[in-house]
């Protein structure tokens, strides 16, 4: 600000671009893995897994993983879990078709509805954590049970079955359930706008930092004067409304809500955020990692089936990477820390 | 005794926990530009104290002036706004994140328009590095270096560089030495006269005799919730304040009669009995 000399020790070490410091960044782990693990799929797969029908088959489910893994991403830099996520795709799914299917309102009600279901489930969710000391993996765990149950006994009340049935009209299906080029969910576009969101959230603007600090020591962060649990609740209701947003582009994709089904996304959403260079225990991550992982975790995934491997082998490939995983946050943070202590 | 300018004043204060007496008649004062140290053992009440000052409780009977206005404090944030502030072993520091990050937590500086601010890094780090090394830290030079590399005492330093630019005006430090090595210690105490230098009041606390009497103008020593001694810089030897501290038992009188028994029992020192 003052003089250019005062500016030049912070930005001469900032400014510069070299080898070193991109190493150092948190997302070098995850940036390694996703290369790797894509040339070993574009390898055994093909022409078609690296043209346009492999490209859409991983990047339609990191779509659906990746705007869930996003929030519980910055829900686990701040020190918490969420797994009632894998209720609220299903009680969002269901409650849309309930309220546009069944009862014949518009779009507009049934989406409004079904993102108010998971903004309520994660501020009750938020409530719990922060006013007693119950972890959030438990507190989570029995709000997702309770979440199940209440979305069964909802659809088995008005419908008589598990699933409900609805089909949008032209407009809301374009935007949320659509394949463009017959391939690609349309989806993918939604989760990139969730990507600079949460971009813009976490990196860009001065609550980002809140967010580490919840992870790193939240005593000391209302001691600073950080509205620790305010910013909880908050981060819990972002989460629900990822998932209830994904709920929502579920029914419009398949024309139907099942009771069941959301299960997966609760470790998915974990594992892409890990492999993305999240650390368990909170205060370090990234969006970019976030991504990265999720990528990482999709191409995996659909690249068993392109590589004609037996799908076990990819439930073992994740396993693989997501230890490798921890075991490199934890060698990268190492890193990290060093440079401080190693630069003079 | 001193003629600068009393900051923050306790008057007869007493602190209790239902009938549990913490803090007994607590009476000091807190001058701007000396460090009072509190000298105690452990359970003697220091943290109570402290906690008091900072506004985590409120004193059950008794006043704390602040400028000589009697004040109640309704909380850690009260108190930080009238400028004390509190400083504990780790400096309230997160590892993982930056130094300029750190500096600026929950005072994040921002630029940009409308509702879309931008936290603005540059500046954060540039401050950040200017702050603490005017604090004499000048190892620290790159504001986006992660706090968890700096070394104990650093991490000190730059809370305590924080505070004050934050506009400290009273700088409690509880125990800041005690997890220190050797070096790391005389670090923080160089920063703790200098913060003393600029005309803050320091309250320094500690149960290391060494520490307290290399940086302290004043001294208090602490025995089961009461002041025992109110002295000023050299006004007592160090035998004196560790015999103080140890309850008025006299530590040479202490080591005497161990000694003695392990001569008397193959070298093993005497038996402690277990509480009931």
């Amino acid at each position: 600000m003052s003089s250019p000399a005062a500016n030049a020790p912070a930005d001469t070490a900032t400014s510069g671009f070299s080898i070193g410091s991109l190493i150092r960044r948190p997302e070098a782990g995850s940036l390694i893995g996703f290369v790797v693990v894509y040339i070993f799929f574009a390898i055994l797969g093909g022409a078609v897994f690296m043209g346009a029908p492999g490209w859409s088959s991983w990047l339609n489910i990191a779509a659906e993983v990746g705007i869930i893994a996003l929030p519980v991403g910055l829900l686990m830099i701040s020190g918490e879990f969420d797994i009632s996520v894998g209720a609220v795709v299903p009680a969002s799914s269901v409650t849309c078709a309930l309220l546009s299917g069944q009862f014949g309102l518009p779009a507009i009600v049934g989406i409004g509805g079904a993102l108010s279901v998971g903004l309520l489930v994660g501020f009750v969710n938020g409530m719990i954590v922060t006013r007693t000391s119950i972890p959030s993996l438990i507190v989570t765990i029995g709000i997702m049970f309770a979440v199940m149950g209440l979305t069964l006994g909802l659809a088995v009340l008005v419908k008589g079955s598990t699933s409900v049935g609805y089909v949008p009209d032209p407009l809301t299906k374009s935007l949320l359930g659509t394949f463009i080029g017959g391939m690609f969910n349309v989806s993918i576009f939604w989760w990139m706008g969730f990507i600079a969101v949460f971009f813009y959230f976490l990196h860009i603007s001065p609550i980002g930092n809140w967010v580490f600090a919840l992870g790193g020591d939240a005593e000391s962060a209302r001691n600073a004067g950080v509205p620790t649990a305010k910013l909880k609740v908050s981060l819990f209701m972002m989460s629900g409304f990822a998932a209830a947003f994904v709920g929502i582009a579920q029914v419009m994709t398949y024309q139907s809500a099942q009771v069941a089904g959301g299960q997966p996304f609760i470790f998915n959403s974990i594992m892409c955020a890990v492999i993305g260079g999240v650390i368990l225990t909170g205060g370090a991550g990234s969006i970019i990692g976030i991504v990265l992982g999720t990528m990482t975790f999709a191409v995996v995934n659909q690249g068993i089936f392109f590589a004609r491997l037996d799908p076990n082998v990819g439930s073992i490939i994740i396993g693989a990477l997501l230890l490798a995983a921890v075991l490199t946050n934890d060698s990268f943070r190492a890193l990290a820390l060093s440079y401080a202590t190693k630069k003079k | 005794m001193s003629d600068k300018k009393v900051v923050l004043e306790l008057k007869n204060v007493d602190k209790s926990f239902g009938p549990i007496d913490v803090l007994h008649e607590i009476s000091l004062k807190v001058r701007e530009g000396e460090v009072l140290c509190l000298l105690g053992d452990n359970g003697a009440g220091k943290s109570t104290l402290i906690k008091t000052l900072a506004g985590v409780h409120n004193a059950t009977r008794g006043e704390i002036l602040v400028d000589g206005e009697p004040v109640i404090f309704s909380g850690p944030r009260d108190a930080q706004d009238r400028g004390i502030a509190t400083v504990h072993q780790f400096g309230g520091t997160y590892p993982l994140m930056s130094v300029g990050r750190n500096f600026f937590m929950g005072q994040e500086p921002t630029k940009g328009f409308g509702p879309f601010k931008v936290y603005d890094r540059k500046k954060a780090n540039k401050i950040a590095v200017e702050e603490v090394q005017k604090m004499g830290i000048t190892r620290i030079d790159d504001g986006d270096r992660l706090v968890g590399g700096l070394s104990g005492g650093e991490r000190q330093s730059l809370a305590i560089a924080r505070a004050v630019y934050f506009g400290a005006r009273v700088l409690i430090l509880d125990e800041p030495t005690a997890a220190l090595g050797v070096k790391q210690a005389a670090h923080v105490l160089r920063i703790v006269n200098e913060a003393k230098k600029r005309g803050l009041a320091v309250i320094f606390i500690t149960h290391q005799v060494m520490h307290a009497m290399t940086v302290g103008d004043h001294f208090a020593v602490l025995i089961r919730g009461a002041i025992a001694a109110d002295f000023r810089k050299g006004e007592k030897t160090r035998e004196e304040i560790t015999d103080l501290m140890a309850g008025g038992q006299n530590m040479a009188d202490l080591e005497q009669e161990i000694e003695g028994y392990m001569e008397a029992h193959d070298g093993h020192p005497p038996k402690v009995e277990p509480a009931e």
